[in-house]
């Protein structure tokens, strides 16, 4: 997983140059910690979220949205660029019309984190905090989307 | 300090930490943040076939998701064996463990109900459809809405994308369903 091949093709493709994946590694280890930490891995957590029974994901969602949005705002106020200098392709309006897979896919992914009680990547935590039985859920997943991928071109997008 | 970090952290703790992820990945590294792309590019790297989807450099396109991923298989860890004990109980509300009882849980112990979530259980019909039928469901959906918590929920809302807003709409119908319709069947 190095970076080797950038004879070619390098301005056309910004988002996908040489950054550390040694810092990604650990945006994912400050992620698991969170995730173990705030019980948002907790598949009690997510029955009582579906429930209506408590502030608790509500507030980490709201909030992490209010910050991210309000970060998002900033930076775009500010022309901030990346770390490298490059400006920042944020979401264009074509991503952001709604198609029937956005609401399809969403409430397929709703009945699976119900019953499972857990998205990507607390299942990902979870494995890593000493329980192997959800590797079972994680390889199910990955099944999930790789059966996706077979089926794509005939579902409705 | 470690003491303090050892208690479980308050949701306007853990919230905005969060939400500090996508700024630093766009600035990082003027990339969208998001953890279910990496369940396709462990398809791509592993069974591609002949599928569409499966065909490209999982290696350049997805070598930082899955870096992350990795990381937090790690965080895992520190944050459920370091920080935590696999036998501290989450607290829940009252009412979220009256209504569980009321299904048949009893061991509220830990962060998986592991009566129904455990190898003994895979087999049973419960532990099939909490694990596979429910993770299988989790990886569909996620590649199906083209993301999942992080980055339709978080990103998506955060950069005020409308079609994130119908994604997460399709959540709620689908956990509400699955919670209130198809639990109180299974077990």
């Amino acid at each position: 997983m190095t970076h080797t091949s950038e004879i070619s093709g390098a301005t056309a493709a910004p988002a996908e140059r040489q950054d550390s994946l040694s810092v990604y590694f650990l945006v994912g280890v400050f992620l698991g910690i969170i995730f173990l930490k705030s019980e948002v891995a907790s598949w009690f957590r997510i029955q009582e979220m579906f429930r209506f029974q408590s502030i608790h994901m509500y507030g980490i969602i709201g909030l992490a949205v209010a910050v991210g949005a309000v970060s998002v705002a900033l930076m775009k106020r500010f022309g901030v660029r990346t770390i490298r200098g490059e400006e920042i392709a944020w979401p264009d309006a074509a991503s952001m019309r709604p198609q029937p897979h956005h609401i399809l896919g969403g409430t397929v992914f709703g009945l699976g984190w119900g019953l499972a009680g857990a998205c990507p990547g607390p299942l990902f935590a979870l494995v890593g905090s000493g329980l192997p039985v959800v590797l079972v859920a994680l390889l199910s997943a990955v099944a999930g989307a790789w059966v996706y991928g077979l089926l794509k071109p005939r579902l409705p997008h | 300090m470690l003491e303090v970090l050892a208690q479980p952290w308050p949701w306007y703790v853990a919230g905005p930490l969060i939400g500090l992820v996508v700024p630093f990945v766009y600035w990082y590294g003027g990339r969208k943040w998001g953890v279910s792309s990496s369940l396709q590019h462990l398809c791509a790297a592993t069974l591609p076939g002949k599928i569409e989807y499966f065909q490209y450099d999982w290696r350049k396109k997805g070598a930082w998701h899955l870096a992350m991923a990795s990381g937090m298989l790690l965080g895992g860890f520190l944050g459920g064996r370091v920080l935590s004990s696999p036998t501290d109980t989450v607290a829940i509300s009252e009412a979220t463990r009256a209504d569980l009882a009321e299904l048949g849980i009893s061991n509220f112990t830990g962060m998986i109900p592991a009566e129904f979530m455990s190898f003994d259980a895979l087999l049973t019909l419960p532990g099939l459809v909490l694990i596979v039928l429910g993770g299988f469901l989790v990886g569909f959906g996620a590649r199906y809405a083209n993301g999942c918590t992080s980055g339709h929920a978080i990103s998506g809302l955060s950069t005020l994308q409308l079609s994130s807003l119908v994604v997460v709409i399709g959540f709620f119908i689908g956990g509400l369903v699955s919670v209130h319709f198809i639990l109180p069947f299974i077990f």
